[in-house]
């Protein structure tokens, strides 16, 4: 089955990208495919590489990453979302003024349109989230 | 990418208090331009996102309820409400908006597409589509 999956909580706080990995982690170790996994509200706030958790605990972006570089996933997050709480990569920086980036690798920031072609091209949309 | 999908937007939630309304209409104006068919849910506090006469002025946020007024313009043809979730907060069909629809090319129109419905037809409706984006 082909899936895409929404993350609408940052990490940490509340466990939907922890959930949202490990089902992720899961479908692709079964041979499902994932088309892509989309950063919405908080949700964004997962693709900074500046997150420092101690060292006992599980690194969520870190986890991303790690899962888009062995499935080759696309990791989107949106970008009006990340404008307004900082997730910044080189063309945003460039665009806005910024003088910094943060965005982790294998993140890319792009419009809704990619959500609503991932729920278009997909069999299975699933949310995580409140 | 020509195929055309029942999406349904649930939403949940009351417009001001966290930001899920608000970025939920944002999704539904994109999908509504990827021409797909594009349906509204309103349930639980989800409701009071389209009460009338939204002042925002107290809590220094931006009052964007104006914009579920326009959805008819985006093509959105359908909005549901949940009759016993208006019940239980003390509301009718009355104290919502109403939203216009008109189709440019037939001039068909409908003076208002905001629906109450009963709990059996919410069910249904979730059923009948293809992709549900809860918000």
């Amino acid at each position: 089955m082909k899936f895409s999956i929404q993350v609408n909580e940052g990490p940490y706080q509340h466990q939907a990208s922890d959930s949202a990995y490990q089902f992720t982690k899961a479908a692709l170790e079964k041979g499902h495919e994932c088309f892509r996994v989309f950063f919405y509200h908080d949700g964004v706030l997962n693709g900074t590489r500046l997150t420092t958790p101690p060292q006992d605990d599980r690194n969520i972006v870190n986890n991303w990453t790690e899962l888009a570089e062995k499935y080759d996933l696309d990791l989107v997050v949106c970008v009006a979302a990340a404008q307004r709480r900082g997730i910044v990569d080189e063309g945003e920086a460039e665009r806005n003024g910024k003088d910094a980036t943060n965005i982790a690798p294998r993140f890319r920031i792009s419009g809704l349109g990619q959500l609503v072609e991932a729920a278009i091209q997909s069999d299975r949309l699933v949310v995580f989230g409140d | 990418m020509s195929d055309t999908k029942n999406f349904m937007f649930l939403n949940r939630r009351a417009p001001y208090g966290t930001i899920y309304a608000w970025e939920s209409l944002e999704v539904v104006l994109i999908a509504a331009a990827f021409e797909q068919n594009v349906s509204l849910m309103f349930v639980d506090d989800g409701v009071y996102e389209l009460t009338k006469s939204q002042d925002t002025a107290g809590i220094g946020m931006k009052n964007f309820s104006p914009t579920y007024r326009t959805l008819g313009d985006y093509e959105v043809r359908h909005m549901y409400v949940d009759k016993a979730s208006l019940e239980a907060r003390g509301l009718t069909a009355d104290d919502l908006v109403q939203v216009e629809w008109e189709d440019w090319e037939t001039e068909e129109s409908v003076d208002n597409i905001v629906e109450v419905v009963d709990s059996e037809r919410v069910a249904e409706l979730l059923e009948e589509s293809d992709v549900v984006f809860s918000f």
